[in-house]
């Protein structure tokens, strides 16, 4: 393979295979005694460290244009406001990119799209926001990925930005990723941590893959913008400074006309609460043994100030709403304190919680996969330490 | 109508397991299914032709195996599979796989009404080749489906977000990412099994889309995996038996409530 990202040396190859079985995609071999590169190789470089003898080396890409690239700069943060009201995602954004852009020594910047929304600017400046631009149009005033995306790409177009981090919502998925092809750079999706590398200056993005099973550290060296996504409640959000000054920049930049005609909204009452929000999640699994026993879900959850969650198999027996499956096919949650009552903790649900805080299990077979993951594990059935647990809370909460 | 439905097969990770020794997944004898969520996709797509009457398409990018998912599609009641593989689709970020299906979308047809995707792959997670394709055929995106009603070239759709949903009505074309809450996909009838097993699947290449092989793979990928490594394991810093530790137990719980601020 003669464009392929690793190279090996068979000189140096002694044949003791730990690369192979290192290779996370499977892609080398032994042929003959020497390693060879047979499969799909992703250049994640896990064989160049594995390899005690220095035999596999990457692939020197020629940059080309690299004097391009260079006129890329400063950060900047999508400030997602929905229904006038900027998203908590957008302070926790700007919390991390004032550590990048310290350590990238560049402006961090807010992007702010919508309709008579320019009097949010303030607050981005008070959370860490050096510069915001706004561009404020009628056609902006309901979300829609194209208008949205043509709004993004004239500014990108305009100012050039070296880095662009925006929440990992329903509307940043959407139309942070057309913006993305149509500038023609990468994005990462869902990034845990994100880093400047000290050498060559450019983004670390680290995600989970394959449900959490693996991480994987990921760059855009030769396309700008740098672009990635982060989950809410990932990063935290800093304390905001009152006397903080920064500058406005209103757009006048015509945007495209929308396509699509908003019949009705339909929003949430305010007592169904999001989990994917939530500070406390008090959870059930099978264990939990029938849907009544959700109530003392339901109990401690209020008790705690914090909400219910659940286990696919609980939604599939229609014991609680999909609206409260957490887990890779529900949703991805990151509360301060997660707790699992009879959750023996399938891949996939663990993948839902690894961004947790804390995480306490109660479980009755000590086997269980989730005391892997958990922090606190109690070993024991969950209606006899459920009703304990209640017990205790609300004498706690009676003393003070 | 004509709608193109593209579906990925991806590893069944409710039973991958780790490599203790090695910390790398053991994809050895692991199933590969349709990604859960393209099969909401796939569902919507055959209730609309149930419906009013419609071609469905289903196209994947993957090795030559993943041809499986297109016979299941097919035996569902899809009327035709495209397999997109080649080496050169090998290594491929969202955004050269969003290139490579859009040439194959326009390839079925230049004009087609609808194009449905899952919402993300359970292997991947990002749900960026969607957004990416819809980019790349410039034509309307709409996210996270949960009703869908066409009409005489007009759409309107409910579409989820935190704060709820919108209900919008626009024009075809559209693509469209669909949720689970749109439908429960249907099982394959043993009929629909039988003829599937012998319909003809299409085959495509790099050079059958005419695509340009420097937008390819992991030529043409922007981003680059640079290091992959095992999560930091937590492993319990305590674990007690209720049975004999209920007290240790209570205690425990109720210091972590204090000390993370949710007790006083």
């Amino acid at each position: 393979m003669d464009n392929a990202p690793i190279i090996i040396d068979s000189e140096k190859c002694k044949g003791c295979k730990k690369c192979v079985k290192g290779c996370p995609f499977s892609a080398l071999e032994m042929v003959g005694k020497k390693a060879v590169l047979v499969g799909d190789c992703r250049a994640c470089g896990a064989c160049i460290e594995i390899c005690p003898f220095g035999a596999i080396t990457a692939r020197k890409e020629v940059n080309k244009n690299q004097a391009q690239l260079a006129n890329y700069k400063d950060i900047w943060i999508f400030a997602e406001q929905r229904d006038g009201k900027v998203q908590n995602v957008a302070f926790e954004l700007l919390a991390t990119g004032k550590e990048l852009a310290e350590d990238r020594g560049c402006n961090l910047c807010a992007v702010l799209l919508g309709y008579k929304v320019s009097n949010l600017a303030q607050e981005l400046i008070k959370h860490g926001a050096d510069k915001v631009y706004v561009l404020d149009d009628p056609n902006l005033g309901e979300y829609e990925a194209d208008t949205y995306t043509d709004a993004l790409n004239k500014l990108i177009l305009k100012y050039k930005p070296e880095i662009i981090l925006a929440g990992a919502t329903a509307i940043g998925r959407s139309f942070i990723a057309r913006t993305a092809t149509r500038v023609h750079t990468g994005l990462t999706a869902d990034c845990t941590a994100l880093s400047i590398d000290k050498e060559s200056h450019l983004l670390h993005q680290t995600r989970p893959a394959f449900g959490g099973n693996i991480m994987a550290t990921i760059m855009t060296p030769h396309h700008r913008p740098q672009m990635a996504t982060v989950r809410p409640g990932v990063f935290q959000q800093g304390e905001p400074d009152p006397d903080r000054k920064g500058e406005t920049l209103i757009e006048q930049l015509e945007v495209a006309a929308r396509k699509l005609k908003l019949i009705r909204s339909i929003r949430k009452e305010d007592e169904e609460d999001d989990i994917a929000e939530a500070e406390v999640i008090v959870s059930g699994g099978r264990g939990m043994m029938k849907g009544e026993n959700f109530a003392l879900l339901e109990e401690l959850a209020k008790l705690l100030g914090g909400s219910v969650g659940a286990s696919r198999p609980c939604v599939d027996a229609g014991w609680v709403p999909v609206s409260r499956q957490v887990g890779q096919t529900g949703k991805t949650v990151a509360p301060k304190i997660y707790l699992a009552f009879g959750i023996s903790g399938a891949i996939q649900h663990l993948a839902g919680i690894s961004a947790a805080d804390y995480i306490i299990a109660v479980n009755r077979d000590e086997r269980a996969p989730i005391f892997g993951i958990a922090n606190l594990g109690i070993v024991g059935d969950v209606m006899d330490v459920l009703p304990a647990l209640i017990d205790v809370v609300k004498k706690t909460k009676a003393g003070n | 109508m004509h709608i193109i439905v593209c579906i990925k097969q991806v590893p069944d990770t409710a039973n991958v397991k780790i490599n203790p020794e090695t910390n790398t997944l053991m994809r050895d004898g692991v199933e590969s299914i349709i990604n859960p969520f393209d099969e909401y996709a796939l569902e919507e797509a055959l209730r609309l032709k149930d419906k009013h009457g419609a071609k469905v398409s289903v196209i994947t990018m993957g090795p030559p195996q993943a041809s499986v998912i297109l016979r299941e599609a097919l035996a569902r009641g899809a009327d035709e599979g495209i397999l997109l593989t080649d080496r050169a689709f090998a290594g491929a970020d969202t955004l050269a796989t969003s290139y490579t299906i859009a040439l194959a979308v326009k390839k079925i047809n230049p004009h087609p009404d609808l194009v449905f995707f899952g919402k993300q792959a359970i292997d991947g997670d990002t749900g960026q080749v969607g957004p990416g394709v819809a980019e790349c055929l410039g034509i309307a995106l709409l996210g996270n489906i949960k009703t869908l009603e066409v009409e005489n070239g007009r759409f309107r759709a409910e579409s989820a977000h935190e704060n709820g949903s919108d209900i919008l009505e626009g024009d075809l074309p559209c693509v469209m990412t669909v949720l689970k809450e749109a439908s429960s996909p249907r099982f394959a009838r043993l009929r629909g099994w039988m003829d599937a097993k012998h319909a003809p699947l299409q085959k495509w290449s790099a050079q059958d889309v005419e695509a340009d092989p420097e937008k390819l793979g992991l030529k043409g990928s922007a981003t680059k995996v640079v290091r992959i490594f095992s999560p930091p394991i937590r492993g319990c810093e305590l674990k007690c038996v209720w049975s004999t530790d209920k007290e240790v137990a209570l205690k425990s719980v109720m210091g972590t409530l204090v000390k993370k601020g949710i007790l006083e």
